[in-house]
């Protein structure tokens, strides 16, 4: 089962997951942006393919399906079209630099390493290196998630962190069909709720740049 | 033997049962009446179930475990002679405040407010008592203090009294903290919060030090030790008299019952320096809390200081019994504790009968401030008849109850040279002083007390529209003041009577006093000293009416006519009547300086004006302004600062759970 090969494999599919989290931190158009989150849906639902064959459980094909379908298609889709009926500014206003953010990048994926390899000495060596890529790419996501001032761009961070987690859930063997479908759907909720938001922002203020939302509150940035 | 706890807790039921039935009747003109006889009836019925268990001589202790509170433990409650003690203490006291509601409870305003609470605040004391591990105790604790909460703000429309509401929540909320600290130490890593279990384990000694303090703060906070009795003159004085009277007489005795039950049942082992705070604790209490008995005005408020002072009594008490248990001197320990638990007892009777007098004081002429009363002793006879009785027992004056037990508590001071620590032997006696000096001070509190109310001429026309309160009330203040002269008289049945009790806690007990001949009543041993009330109070009944008859019959009888005297004043008005400011000024100007920093001044006024000079007297709350204001400071400080929190922007939230995320992970990644 746990031949070098198959575990080459699984490793090469969560460490492109990274760094294609670290491709986001570097993106400054929402086109590109957008684009590389649905690269990092693809690989993501090719890592929980693989991790279905490996452990021989089809109900995880279910859930590299739902990654397939969703986060690969229909949400990077929704996004573009979004963007395009909007017309909003397609480059991205960064808090932090771009230099900086890849530097705490980094870090975070060096904390997330020593971490895990310290709090999983029992698992197996799989699980352990598939976890510390999970933890890692939650934290880029949320890095992006900081580090931008676009709404969209947020929603595309908080997508991520969700990548990662259904990749920690995989790798750990036994999330229940159940769970990740509602995962699933509630990411989809929360893609709705947003892009209403986003729509409703737009009318308002004629930008998403959620900063805005603190000009009308009288609040300095 | 389980019928002892069962009929307990089925009183408890009917309690809650009444607190449901007076918030459905609550606003009907009978409900009152109805709710009022019946805790008198449950408490009654309490009340002669624990008598029976402590005087009938039980060895064995009533155990129940209900299937309630937390899964894996149910509630344990256990009756013992000590719980038993507490439990007359209690339900007496609830019986009292019952009979005196029927007639006072007619006068209340709201008695919505106030009913249900009642009874759920009477059931909250009970089980606080009844409880027999951690989690019931913590429970009825908080409940008991949420019911008296609600009964403090019945009148919520004055500002005082909400602002003594808060502050009485937020001391309680501390306190009860503190408790739950305490418990979960005394419980270990095990989690064993059944009683029984707690005492099985010993703690270390830094364990039992820190549960030692935290059951300072914890009970000493709802019993009114200093520096934690700050919420006890606000709140005790803006409940309904009735109530007043059971929390200063009762509820602090349940917070005395939480630190025995804790340092004397379920550690043990008192340390000799853990008895020294004690000792220096309640010593501050009871030389501070008179003294600002006595620079009271408002009569409710005085009471609340007062039994501030004679919570520190207690407390004293209960700090040689620590010392002297610690030193393996059992006659001497079990000879403090029976003072502490004997003073318990008569606290509770002169405090609640004082109590009820100034609350018949204030239906009558709706006034608290004794500077506008005065005279009241024609216009309530009797009123005034056993409010006198109540001053003179918490004066601790022969042959009334109060001064039995603080002599006892003296004969245990006595025997400190006996003690082997230097620190103990030094303190002790100096606590012994302080204790003299609020005894001293006592008397002249209720001195003025009594005779700025009840005395001179009235000085309002409230006072002097004053009549006679109903007669349930003077039933209960009654019986109170024959208990406070009976237990007086006859102290040695209820040193019999506690002997149950230091024997569980000391395993040890007084000499059995019914065996000396006349009644007397010896300590230790006849040789050191004795104390007979019985017969005191024949002497004292006999050379007064014996004066009485030798001034009738010697005395001249003829009816002689002259100029009335006017004390150098032309002008004969009330309001040049000795007051009770000027009747405390001789001690603030002694004492006060020191301890109220209180500063005199006069104002003139200028030459040729009519105005009047004015003096002018400035006294501070040291430790109100030490303590607390920097306290309040520093959370307003804090809270204004985290303010800030409150408006930040979306991305500078997210900012700091990732933030926060990132520094918890790194500890994790970082600890050893």
């Amino acid at each position: 089962m746990a031949s070098p090969l198959t575990f080459e494999i699984a490793h090469l599919l969560a460490g492109s997951l990274v760094l294609i989290s670290f491709m986001m931190l570097y993106q400054d158009r929402l086109f590109a942006l957008i684009n590389v989150f649905a690269l990092h849906a693809i690989v993501l639902a090719l890592s929980v393919a693989w991790q279905a064959y490996l452990q021989g459980a089809p109900h995880l094909y279910v859930t590299a399906m739902i990654a397939l379908l969703f986060k690969g298609v229909v949400i990077p889709v929704g996004l573009h079209r979004i963007i395009q009926r909007l017309g909003i500014r397609r480059d991205i206003e960064t808090a932090v630099s771009i230099g900086p953010t890849m530097l705490v990048g980094i870090g975070l994926v060096t904390l997330s390493m020593v971490l895990m390899l310290r709090v999983t000495p029992h698992a197996g060596p799989l699980a352990r290196e598939d976890l510390a890529f999970a933890l890692s790419i939650i934290l880029l996501g949320l890095l992006v998630m900081v580090t931008r001032r676009n709404a969209v761009s947020q929603v595309v961070g908080f997508m991520s962190l969700e990548n990662g987690l259904v990749l920690a859930a995989t790798g750990a063997r036994g999330m229940p069909l159940v769970v990740e479908i509602s995962v699933a759907f509630s990411i989809l909720i929360a893609f709705i709720v947003i892009g209403v938001f986003l729509f409703r922002i737009r009318e308002r203020f004629d930008s998403v740049d959620v900063g805005a939302l603190d000009d009308y509150r009288g609040e300095r940035r | 033997m389980m019928a002892g706890v069962a009929a307990l807790l089925w009183g408890v039921a009917g309690l809650l049962g009444t607190t449901v039935l007076a918030m459905a009747i609550s606003r009907r003109t009978f409900a009152t009446r109805l709710v009022y006889s019946a805790t008198l009836a449950l408490c009654f019925v309490m009340f002669a179930v624990a008598a029976l268990h402590l005087l009938g001589g039980n060895a064995d202790d009533s155990k129940l475990t209900l299937p309630l509170g937390l899964p894996w433990i149910g509630a344990h409650f256990r009756l013992d002679a000590l719980a038993a003690f507490f439990l007359i203490v209690v339900n007496f006291g609830g019986a009292a405040a019952s009979l005196y509601g029927l007639g006072y409870g007619r006068h209340e305003a709201a008695p919505h407010r106030v009913l249900p609470f009642f009874a759920a605040f009477l059931a909250g004391m009970n089980l606080v008592v009844l409880a027999s591990d951690a989690f019931s105790f913590l429970l009825s604790w908080e409940f008991m203090s949420l019911a008296s909460w609600a009964l403090v703000i019945a009148h919520h429309r004055e500002p005082s009294h909400t602002r003594a509401g808060f502050i009485y929540l937020v001391m309680a909320s501390a306190g009860t903290f503190a408790l739950l600290l305490a418990f979960a130490l005394l419980a270990g890593p095990a989690g064993t919060y059944a009683f029984s279990a707690i005492r099985a384990t010993q703690p270390t000694p830094l364990v039992e030090a820190v549960v030692l303090g935290l059951m300072l703060v914890g009970a000493g906070s709802k019993a009114g030790l200093v520096p934690l009795h700050v919420w006890l003159p606000l709140a005790h004085p803006a409940a309904p008299s009735h109530v007043s009277a059971l929390m200063s007489g009762v509820m602090t005795k349940v917070a005395v019952y939480a630190f025995i039950r804790v340092v004397f049942d379920l550690m043990g082992h008192p340390t000799w320096w853990a008895s020294l705070v004690v000792l220096f604790l309640g010593a501050l209490s009871a030389v501070l809390g008179i003294l600002h008995a006595m620079m009271e005005n408002d009569l409710k408020r005085l009471l609340a200081y007062s039994t501030i002072e004679n919570i520190g009594i207690i407390f004293v008490s209960l700090g040689l019994a620590m010392a002297f248990k610690a030193n393996g001197m059992p006659l001497a320990a079990a000879l403090s504790l029976t003072a502490a638990l004997f003073h318990i007892l008569n606290h509770s009777f002169f405090k609640s009968l004082l109590f009820f007098g100034a609350g018949a004081v204030l239906t009558t002429t709706g006034e608290r401030n004794m500077e506008k009363l005065g005279g009241l002793i024609h216009r309530m006879p009797l009123t005034s008849f056993v409010f006198l009785a109540g001053c003179v027992a918490i004066s601790a004056l022969p042959p009334f109850n109060g001064f039995a037990s603080e002599w006892l508590t003296f004969q245990a001071i006595l025997l400190s040279p006996e003690l082997h620590q230097w620190g103990l032997k030094v303190m002790v006696p100096a606590v012994g002083g302080l204790l003299a000096l609020s005894a001293a001070l006592a008397v002249a509190t209720f001195v003025k007390a009594f005779g700025i109310t009840f005395l001179g001429r009235p000085r309002s026309p409230a006072a002097e529209g004053a009549h006679e309160v109903d007669r349930f009330s003077l039933t209960a203040m009654l019986i109170l003041a024959v208990l406070c002269l009976l237990t007086g008289i006859l102290p040695g049945l209820v040193i019999d009577a506690l002997s149950p009790v230091t024997t569980a806690l000391i395993g040890s007990r007084m000499p059995v006093q019914l065996a000396q001949p006349w009644l007397t009543t010896v300590p230790i041993a006849e040789s050191r000293s004795s104390y007979n009330g019985l017969l005191v109070f024949l002497f004292i009944t006999m050379s007064a009416s014996l004066a009485v008859f030798v001034i009738h019959k010697l005395a001249s009888r003829a009816v002689r006519r002259g100029p009335a005297w006017g004390c150098g004043f032309p002008d004969i008005t009330p309001v040049a009547q000795y007051t009770g400011t000027s009747f405390a000024e001789p001690i603030r100007r002694v004492l006060g300086t020191f301890a109220f920093r209180a500063r005199e001044s006069v104002e003139m006024p200028p030459p040729g004006s009519l105005e009047p000079a004015r003096l002018r007297v400035e006294m501070h709350d040291l430790i109100w302004e030490a303590l607390y204001q920097p306290l309040v400071g520093a959370v307003e400080y804090a809270t204004t600062k985290l303010n800030y929190l409150q408006f930040l922007t979306i991305r500078r939230y997210l900012t700091l759970v990732f933030g926060y995320l990132v520094f918890l992970l790194l500890v994790l990644a970082i600890w050893p």
